[in-house]
């Protein structure tokens, strides 16, 4: 060690906590596990038992805060696509798509449908790309029983390097539309600054033919991956958006299982943000009451009808179907979302014609204007209110992991309390999948987590 | 001879530039045989050693608890390569340097009082000696692959020197300043990204940062030439690299220039009003 023997370079808390006197069959006991790895951004979790019930589950973000809605206040109306890619080096693509449907809403401007199928085009590329990272290095290693998707390479070697190569390609896509695969500067409110060559289209149709197979094989080799039995509290509302004919990158309404059908200006209405003291991100909560959840298994249950052809017809071959509630089966929605993305690529780059012009004008004016897309874990919210000459008034963002922490700390708890009977090593290994299964990116939530349990 | 170990911390950050070591597709599973990755919590590892030969650290200094940590990865690190415009600039997030950090507590949370923030984002050069910088907003995949080879073959790493105005030239752009009056700041910004906005039609917005004996005055008459103004540039280099001083302090003599003339002129607005004639 160095002259600070207590220090922990991780940045993670590591307050001592009471271990209990017995473990395992003791039904008070106490267990800590420092940091929890391979999620977007550092965070923890701390999980109390007494008398052998589940007494408190805490998600704890300590990501330090950016003030990213501070700083906006004051920049041109131009700036939030390029600004709030910066939230988030996993999914910025999905920032730039809120930040740019909300501003285009409160300019009152209607992009041309080429320009909208390129902006398509490039979720398509962030959904793979990111939802492949995950399944493969985040995720698998933990069905698997290893530490790291590199360490799972040893001996899946050809599963992981096609995962991959799947993520090259996905990179690839935001390449093309965006410029580069992290923070793309090709974006803009009102379109592109540039429409992607016909002859880079066309050297992207053919990959996407090779990662339409990929895609296939993965959601098929997921599907035989061990898959533990657990249900979501029945209370949990999930919450998605919805689209006419589209399974939602871009959708329009947002519906929930409690019934609920509305526009992104009425968000505010029904959902808000409550600060919880061991958390820098704010927790998304339904005001009509109860935990709600966003992300690729809110997405199927309300979409799977607009699934693409062969993710939708391999959906049903694998036994997905609406009725499903198992959080740990959100790797194998994310696997049929990769391939539905592969194939919606494959449409928009085999119909591509370069479009008339790379963008629509837009003129600023003074008014509100709210705006919602699909992250690849989940719905982002964002709120600009734009004075006369385009300067921004206020800006509100809600990002996906923020509004699941709630439900996620709540199936955690359920998910502890059928799982007393396992070891704290075991009972940690399964905690640690379970948050896996919502893919939080705490980077985005600081507005997340080493774990710790205490028994007593 | 070992395998020689490799650290990658994260600071106040946006995960980007570590998920380009993830994006090293075609290099990774080389990188993984090459180095023996011990502590990457993105990707898994976490192991606690005493000595690291290389340390990749992303993100800016915003904590107290983040400044005392970076002197303890600093002793346990041979080579320190600070990854981003974060970790070498502050990042985005030092546009609260010299704002009023209550106030945007407030403004984001309802309890400001849970919150534990400095009143600055700082690089990490700030509070510890670094070895080497990769500059970009995000990095650049091949500078980071150079470097790591680099490195590992112990011959020196390969640094951009030039501006994107120079690279801009190399791959035969047309000029968008001088073409179309595009706002474009590669003639003061470090290279590294092959010229990657005015290549897509737009101008360079500065995310590598300052390049060496960057005249951002003489760019200045040129933007005003092409029509951009005082208050759009000082935007512009108050964005991503905020806080490196080549651009913050241009950013703060071109702002108090622009305030005195607004005050000046408003002063005369008056004048004008009560009859008298204009200096």
């Amino acid at each position: 060690m160095t002259d600070n023997p207590t220090a922990n370079p991780t940045g993670h808390d590591t307050e001592s906590v009471t271990v209990g006197a017995s473990l395992d069959a003791a039904p008070n006991r106490s267990f800590q596990v420092e940091a929890l790895t391979r999620v977007e951004g550092e965070g923890g979790l701390i999980v109390e038992v007494h008398d052998g019930e589940v007494r408190d589950v805490r998600l704890r973000i300590f990501e330090p805060p950016r003030f990213f809605e501070a700083f906006l206040r004051g920049r041109a109306f131009t700036e939030p696509p390029d600004i709030t890619a910066r939230i988030c080096g996993i999914c910025p693509v999905a920032y730039q798509m809120s930040a740019c449907q909300a501003l285009e809403a409160a300019c009152g401007v209607t992009l041309d449908e080429p320009l909208r199928d390129l902006r398509h085009l490039l979720y398509c590329g962030e959904w793979i790309e990111s939802h492949v990272l995950h399944v493969h290095l985040l995720h698998a290693p933990d069905f698997l029983g290893y530490p790291s998707g590199i360490a799972m390479a040893a001996d899946h070697f050809a599963e992981v390097d096609r995962g991959l190569q799947l993520k090259l390609i996905g990179n690839r896509i935001v390449e093309v539309v965006g410029g580069r695969a992290v923070h793309p500067i090709n974006v803009k409110v009102g379109g592109f600054f540039k429409a992607p060559s016909l002859a880079a289209m066309r050297e992207l149709a053919a990959d996407l033919r090779q990662a339409t197979e990929w895609a296939d094989e993965i959601a098929r080799w997921v599907a035989t991956l061990p898959m533990p039995e657990h249900q979501l509290p029945p209370g949990t509302q999930l919450v998605a958006l919805r689209h006419p004919t589209e399974y939602p990158m871009l959708g329009d309404r947002l519906v929930s299982t409690g019934g609920l059908d509305i526009a992104p200006d009425q968000y505010l209405q029904h959902f808000a943000e409550e600060h919880v003291q061991h958390s820098t991100a704010l927790h998304g909560k339904m005001l009509s009451g109860g935990d709600y959840l966003v992300g690729p298994l809110a997405r199927f249950v309300h979409n799977a009808d607009h699934l693409a052809p062969r993710a939708k017809a391999l959906a049903a071959e694998l036994g997905l179907t609406t009725a499903e509630r198992n959080p740990f089966r959100s790797i194998l929605v994310r696997a049929i979302e990769t391939l539905h993305a592969c194939e919606v690529a494959q449409r928009i780059v085999d119909g591509y014609t370069p479009p008339a012009r790379a963008a629509v004008p837009v003129q600023p004016r003074a008014g509100v204007g709210c705006g919602w897309s699909e992250a690849p874990r989940g719905l982002l919210w964002h709120r600009y209110e734009l004075a006369a000459d385009g300067t921004i008034v206020s800006a509100q963002i809600v990002p996906p992991t923020s509004q699941n922490q709630g439900a996620i700390e709540h199936d955690l708890a359920d998910l502890i309390g059928h799982s007393l009977h396992l070891d704290d090593a075991a009972l940690e290994a399964l905690c640690e999948q379970a948050v896996r299964n919502y893919d939080p990116c705490i980077s985005c939530a600081t507005h997340f987590l080493d774990m710790r349990v205490v028994r007593t | 001879m070992s395998t020689p170990t490799l650290a990658v911390w994260k600071f106040a950050s946006c995960d980007g530039c570590q998920l380009t070591v993830l994006d090293c597709e075609d290099e990774l599973l080389a990188i993984a045989k090459a180095l023996d990755i011990r502590m990457f919590l993105e990707a898994g590892p976490e192991e606690v050693l005493d000595h690291y030969d290389i340390s990749l650290v992303e993100g800016s200094v915003t904590t107290a608890h983040d400044a005392e940590r970076i002197v303890d990865i600093r002793a346990r690190s041979g080579a320190l390569v600070t990854i981003g415009a974060c970790a070498t600039t502050g990042g985005v997030q030092a546009l609260r340097n010299g704002a009023d950090v209550a106030d945007y507590c407030r403004s984001v949370y309802a309890r400001p009082d849970w919150i534990e923030t400095l009143a600055t984002s700082t690089p990490i050069a700030d509070h510890v000696t670094v070895d080497y910088e990769l500059h970009g907003c995000p990095i650049s995949k091949h500078e980071l692959l150079g470097t790591i080879t680099a490195l590992l073959a112990g011959r020196r790493t390969p640094v951009t020197r030039h501006s994107v105005c120079i690279e801009c030239k190399q791959l035969g752009n047309p000029c968008v300043l001088v073409a179309h009056g595009t706002a474009c700041l590669g003639p003061v910004t470090h290279g590294g990204c092959h010229a990657l906005c005015p290549s897509f039609d737009r101008g360079c917005f500065g995310c590598f940062g300052p390049s060496e004996s960057a005249n951002v005055d003489g760019l200045r008459v040129a933007l005003h030439a092409g029509g951009t103004t005082d208050p759009v540039l000082v935007r512009m280099l108050r964005t991503f690299t905020t806080s490196a001083p080549a651009f913050h302090d241009a950013a703060e003599r071109y702002d108090t220039a622009q305030r005195d003339d607004t005050a000046q002129r408003d002063g005369s607005a008056v004048a004008d009003a009560s009859g008298a004639h204009r200096p």
